[in-house]
């Protein structure tokens, strides 16, 4: 394995200036779980006017939805999960302090704006390798929307958690960048962007 | 006539739920350890080398290999000279899949209803299944836990009757492209054309319960899926997209006749964690 770059949360704005793309990065402390269902209602309390139940200042978001731990497990499989279906919550998270994102997949034009913007960073974990990160998952437990189950938020206590910057805080995009370098066909890039995922 | 209890079929999918989504199939393992050896991006080999060490952890710790375990995909074929006794047969794949997705802490991903309230079903039912009646007296039963981030990337288009091989091959490498890391790369991509806009989507799932390296019996067909093959892994998407020579693991393509006026092509991609488990009772 490359080299990697120890993280530990929350990630002060220094550390971010030292990542750019295509660094391999550990991830060591709290992170949060949040996807569709509990994106929809922190923006909808933000709208409201009523308090969060995670202070997202330096904090770091996993978009994943695990399996159900067996007995005795801290937590099942639980690799990251489509990050383009959270675009249209990201830019609100990252004016609540949101320093960095852990999905998989690319992001939209507008949110790699908005994380250069903020001072932000995302990163992808390997899609379809849960039950390899479920081992760098230490400690798991529900911190808001129970009744949302494998959607709930999770404070999870992670130690060497692999990921891969992709947006750094200058603007770089990863995937765009290594498909160019290893494109060997003709086509032109098609501009249309899929939705979801 | 030959009788076939409906808790042997509902036992059956149980047990193909829980496999299909701890055991990489050997052919797609065997695939990807391939591609491990032609990759020329070092951070798609260290990517490809996770996944490898996923599929071992996943196997000896009984954990699945991937979170998202599924829209549970039955397809079934029933010989005709079977008589299903005890419950129906539908009712038998459903409890199948409560039990395995039970039993198996597996993740409930069903939403009731799709454009309103979305509520978890809680146990995972109901499957997609699609039923099949052939010749002879088994029932074959082949099960796909279909993951979201893949599925929701298949995409379906008509084109004008002659615009041939090309327009195909224009529409597959688009799709693959625009999806970028959505899907999970490297990709497994199945490809229906002809009959009519379900048709061809239902081969393209169909499709993807062949083998890594499984052509089409039919020449040309197998000419195509070569070709098709070569210029998604021109495209330099990568593992998870970030940027190599593997793209794709394999393109299947099936095809059936159609109307003078269409040509149907259906795209259906699966990711790496191309998880399929059959059975014959």
């Amino acid at each position: 394995m490359a080299d990697s770059i120890a993280l530990t949360t929350p990630l002060a704005d220094d550390v971010i200036d030292g990542l750019t793309i295509g660094a391999h990065v550990t991830f060591s402390g709290v992170i949060y779980t949040a996807r569709d269902a509990a994106h929809k209602r922190l923006i909808e309390l933000v709208t409201t006017g009523e308090p969060l139940p995670v202070d997202l200042r330096g904090q770091v978001i996993y978009y994943v939805g695990p399996t159900p731990p067996r007995p005795g497990a801290v937590i099942g499989s639980a690799g990251p999960t489509t990050s383009m279906r959270l675009d249209p919550y990201t830019v609100a998270m990252l004016e609540l302090g949101l320093k960095g994102i852990i999905g998989k997949g690319g992001r939209g034009p507008a949110i790699r704006e908005a994380i250069k913007q903020h001072h932000a960073v995302y990163c992808i974990a390997v899609g379809g390798t849960g039950a390899l990160l479920n081992r760098h998952i230490k400690k798991a437990e529900v911190v808001a929307f129970e009744d949302l189950g494998t959607e709930a938020i999770r404070r999870l206590e992670v130690e060497g958690f692999p990921a891969i910057v992709v947006n750094d805080c200058r603007g770089n995009d990863l995937l765009e960048a290594g498909k160019k370098q290893y494109r060997t066909s003709s086509r032109p890039t098609p501009v249309v962007q899929p939705l979801g995922g | 006539m030959r009788e076939i209890n409906a808790d042997q079929i509902t036992e059956t999918v149980a047990r193909l739920a829980v496999e299909a989504t701890h055991f990489l199939p050997e052919d797609v393992e065997g695939a990807i350890r391939e591609a491990r050896q032609k990759e020329r991006n070092p951070l798609g080999v260290q990517i490809i080398d996770e996944i490898l060490e996923n599929a071992e952890i996943a196997r000896t710790r009984m954990l699945p290999l991937c979170q998202d375990t599924g829209t549970a995909v039955v397809m079934v074929e029933v010989g005709q000279d079977v008589h299903i006794t005890g419950a129906y047969l539908i009712d038998a794949i459903n409890e199948g899949i409560r039990r395995g997705y039970g039993e198996g802490y597996l993740r409930k991903s069903m939403a009731a209803r799709p454009f309103s309230a979305r509520t978890n079903t809680g146990d995972n039912t109901p499957g997609v299944i699609h039923t099949d009646i052939v010749p002879g007296d088994t029932i074959h039963i082949s099960f796909m836990p279909k993951g979201g981030g893949c599925e929701n990337m298949s995409r379906y288009q008509n084109f004008l009757p002659g615009m041939g091989k090309q327009a195909v091959i224009d529409f597959v490498c688009e799709t693959v492209d625009i999806s970028g890391g959505n899907p999970c790369p490297p990709l497994v991509i199945g490809v229906g054309i002809g009959g009519t806009a379900e048709k061809a989507m239902t081969m393209a799932k169909h499709s993807l319960f062949r083998k890594i390296g499984d052509r089409n019996a039919d020449d040309e067909v197998a000419q195509l899926e070569a070709e098709l093959l070569d210029a998604v892994n021109a495209l330099g998407v990568g593992p998870q997209a970030v940027g190599g020579s593997t793209t794709a693991l394999d393109v299947f393509v099936e095809t059936y006749p159609t109307h003078i006026t269409a040509l149907p092509v259906a795209v259906n991609v699966q990711c790496h964690s191309a998880r399929t488990k059959q059975a014959v009772i």
